[in-house]
């Protein structure tokens, strides 16, 4: 029997080690908006082989070497996008983003596009194994992706290290694109969370006039960071009193413990910008909590999703969620963007907040190959650190999302925050835009 | 190997230092949290009370393991699974009612069919799995149906995956049901979680009267004594097998239930941690015995939800609550290594 009961041990350390890399999971979120013109290039015709002038001696001086793509050969472009699980919406409405992108301009530098989709199921296993399946593929061009940060941080590793541009629509949490652990080839177009944190300081102390908040994170990059971020404003921007900083695993279903803890103060407003299933139930929990009562409960772009509202049902009714400004300028995106998406989706509405940047990503990156690619003897040659370096000084760039500069650090965002309502509109739960106003 | 003195070697005196040092520390923790006095006598009640709903769900779950272990001495990995099943197909039967109005017109007409779908689907899944999977490779050394409940529970996760979508889907709540809370000797309960807990006792009654006082349950125990000796007696053990998983998915599939009137939601991976919860709960209270696995369900639940609150704020750990899953799992560390076999484990001379 005790060679049984040891086995036993053995186990449970086994699940425990399983359990705790399950815990692990990552995030992102994103955001953008234009007001600023709406974007009316949108879709620029490609013209034939590319604009670059290079030579094959620049492929030999290109510490990368080249894309090679013979005549007639497809230009490959992956994207690792969280596609399954709770978080599907989120990666899926970016993917959607990316199609219709294509749908627009279906070629790139003469080549026509197509596409390798990977999973990066909202986490670093999901981002690592997302990363090297397309990196194996030699002639990728580039990579749009992650939707998690969780899994951007190691898919960034991965892809910066073979010389592969890497975009993301999503991703959010600050150290991706602070200047000690930027990848040299990741970019995003996606808004960065210390944008995104301070709004929603701004927010709770200008609009909503709390004097006491409490956050909850998940412990992946995405909600640490951005949690972590509006604590700090908070305190800073609102001179506000931050009851608690607490945090849960992902795939955990009771918050009682967390949340009684928090309720031992009564802050008056509860952020926790976390994930799908996680915020669903924190949501419904919080509401039984006594102490709770009548806290304020706000989220972010990460469960900025109907699937959320789904899982939650009635529950969510006055919630708040920060994410991208898609009030956009300009007629692109309503009248041309989104009768697209809606061919290519399925969907009435889109079902969360990038896909906007994704499209953007996209043609941002055919800007930046057309800029570089030349062709000799009937091949198109794209060099990897030149296509890089053409992305990174993308300027001025009128998207959907506003007008896109990239800075050294891979932020091209023209980042713009919304906060939204879930109101009931004639008798459905429904996100309602309440600031800022216009 | 009783009536040999222990042997104090070294390993054991840095066992011993390290479980004192453990609960030391809590103790310390516990004085420290309670002196600061942030939480109010309410609010460690209700702890108390989700802890006491949530350890009846791992209870539950934990019977189907220590059935199966009592009879054959092998983990059924794949139960989480037989759960998962169970509460994940039941969720289409509770959108049904609910589309067709009886969730508001008769909500306990339709708990009870509810409950019932989930029952029969576990217990379907648990049987197929029994056949499937284990039967074939009963007498094959013990390593192999471990590794094959590890495959049939994948197996049974992307199924469900494939037939029910990766999605989180959220139960229709019962009509007004469950609103409100009710009094039971001390304590206050959300009546969900009275229920919870009434109906999970219900069902470990109604098992252990099962076991003791029924042909069927007296058959069970002589199989688990001893297979071979069992048949000679003109019991047909595969009979009394099926059986057995077939009690630990209806098990299942309530503790399913159960579960989604506390959590609201399902999924296809969510079978995973419960299951391995249920798994420590049943090793806690002593792997094969039933009331052990209560025991041990209840503790483990009370340790989640207290535990981190009571024994870590006191030292000012940051986010204290993301620590529970250790703070349960050093409590089994520590049972393993002052009680090899769990609080009423018996002990064996397989």
């Amino acid at each position: 029997m005790q060679k049984y009961m040891r086995w036993s041990a053995i186990l449970v350390v086994l699940m425990l080690v399983l359990a705790a890399c399950q815990g692990g999971g990552g995030s992102s979120a994103g955001e953008s908006a234009g007001e600023s013109e709406p974007a009316a290039s949108q879709p620029e015709a490609s013209e034939g082989g590319g604009g670059g002038t290079g030579s094959a001696a620049d492929c030999e001086a290109d510490e990368f070497g080249c894309i090679e793509l013979a005549e007639g050969d497809p230009l490959v472009i992956g994207t690792a996008l969280v596609i399954s699980g709770a978080n599907e919406a989120l990666g899926t409405d970016s993917q959607w983003g990316v199609e219709v992108a294509a749908q627009f301009r279906p070629e790139i530098a003469g080549h026509e596009v197509e596409f390798n989709h990977q999973d990066d199921g909202c986490s670093a296993e999901g981002g690592t194994a997302a990363a090297r399946a397309l990196v194996s593929e030699e002639n990728i061009a580039a990579v749009i992706g992650t939707s998690c940060s969780g899994a951007g941080v190691p898919a960034a590793e991965i892809t910066s290290a073979e010389g592969i541009l890497m975009v993301s629509p999503s991703n959010t949490a600050p150290s991706l694109t602070a200047p000690e652990t930027h990848e040299p080839f990741y970019a995003r177009t996606a808004h960065n969370d210390n944008i995104q944190g301070a709004a929603m300081a701004q927010f709770a102390c200008e609009v909503l006039g709390v004097g006491s908040a409490a956050t909850i994170d998940d412990g992946s990059p995405y909600a640490d960071q951005l949690a972590n971020v509006f604590a700090r404003q908070f305190e800073e921007q609102c001179d506000g009193t931050v009851t608690a900083e607490e945090a849960v695993t992902v795939g955990q279903t009771d918050f009682s413990g967390v949340l009684e803890n928090i309720a031992a103060d009564s802050p008056e407003l509860l952020y926790f910008p976390i994930f799908v299933a996680e915020g669903a139930l924190i949501t419904q929990q919080a509401k039984d909590t006594a102490g709770l009562e009548d806290t304020i409960l706000a989220g972010a772009d990460g469960y900025f999703t109907p699937d959320w509202l789904e899982a939650t049902g009635d529950a969510a009714e006055g919630h708040y969620l920060s994410g991208p400004d898609l009030a956009f300028s300009g007629n692109f995106y309503e009248d041309e963007f989104l009768p697209a998406y809606r061919e290519i989706s399925g969907q009435d509405e889109p079902i969360s907040v990038f896909h906007a940047h994704a499209f953007d990503a996209y043609n941002m990156i055919a800007d930046a190959i057309e800029a570089v690619a030349f062709t000799d003897g009937g091949t198109t040659y794209i060099p990897r650190t030149a296509l890089r370096d053409a992305f990174f000084s993308t300027s001025g760039y009128e998207g959907v999302t506003g007008t896109l500069t990239c800075d050294e650090n891979g932020d091209c965002a023209d980042a713009k925050i919304s906060v939204s309502q879930v109101q009931d509109v004639d008798g459905e739960l429904q996100f309602v835009r309440v600031w800022p106003e216009g | 190997m009783p009536g040999r003195p222990p042997r104090l070697n070294l390993v054991n005196l840095f066992l011993w230092l390290l479980g004192g040092g453990i609960l030391v520390l809590a103790g310390v923790g516990a004085f420290l949290t309670l002196s600061q006095g942030r939480l109010s006598g309410d609010q460690w009640e209700s702890l108390i009370v989700a802890g006491i709903a949530l350890g009846s769900v791992y209870a539950l779950i934990a019977l189907g393991y220590t059935l199966v272990y009592g009879i054959l001495f092998m983990i059924n990995f794949a139960h989480g699974e037989v759960f998962m099943w169970g509460a994940f197909t039941a969720y289409f039967a509770a959108t049904a009612l609910d589309d067709a109005g009886m969730m508001d017109a008769n909500p306990i007409l339709a708990l009870f069919l509810t409950l019932l779908t989930a029952m029969l689907v576990s217990m379907v899944i648990a049987i197929i799995l029994e056949r499937v999977a284990y039967r074939p490779l009963r007498g094959a050394p013990r390593l192999v149906p471990l590794i094959t409940a590890i495959g049939a529970s994948l197996f049974l996760q992307y199924t469900a995956r494939g037939f029910y979508g990766s999605g989180v889907r959220a139960y229709p709540s019962y009509g007004g049901l469950f609103e409100g809370t009710i009094d039971i000797g001390p304590l206050t309960m959300p009546i969900e979680d009275a229920v919870v807990v009434v109906a999970a006792l219900a069902l470990m009654l109604a098992l252990y009267f099962f076991i003791n006082n029924t042909r069927t349950g007296r058959a069970m125990r002589a199989v688990s004594e001893d297979k071979d000796v069992a048949a000679m007696m003109g019991i047909n053990v595969d009979r009394i097998i099926v059986t057995t998983f077939a009690i630990g998915g209806l098990l299942a599939g309530a503790a399913g239930i159960l579960y989604t009137l506390l959590f609201n939601q399902v999924h296809f991976f969510m079978g995973f941690l419960p299951g391995i919860k249920a798994f420590t709960a049943a090793v806690l209270g002593g792997i094969g015995n039933i009331i052990g696995a209560a025991l041990g369900g209840l503790t483990l639940g009370i340790l989640e939800q207290l535990g981190p609150n009571l024994f870590l704020t006191g030292y000012n750990i940051p986010a204290p609550n993301q620590l529970k899953d250790v703070l349960a799992f050093t409590v089994l560390v520590l049972v393993l290594i002052f009680r090899p076999s769990g609080f009423l484990g018996r002990k064996e001379n397989v």
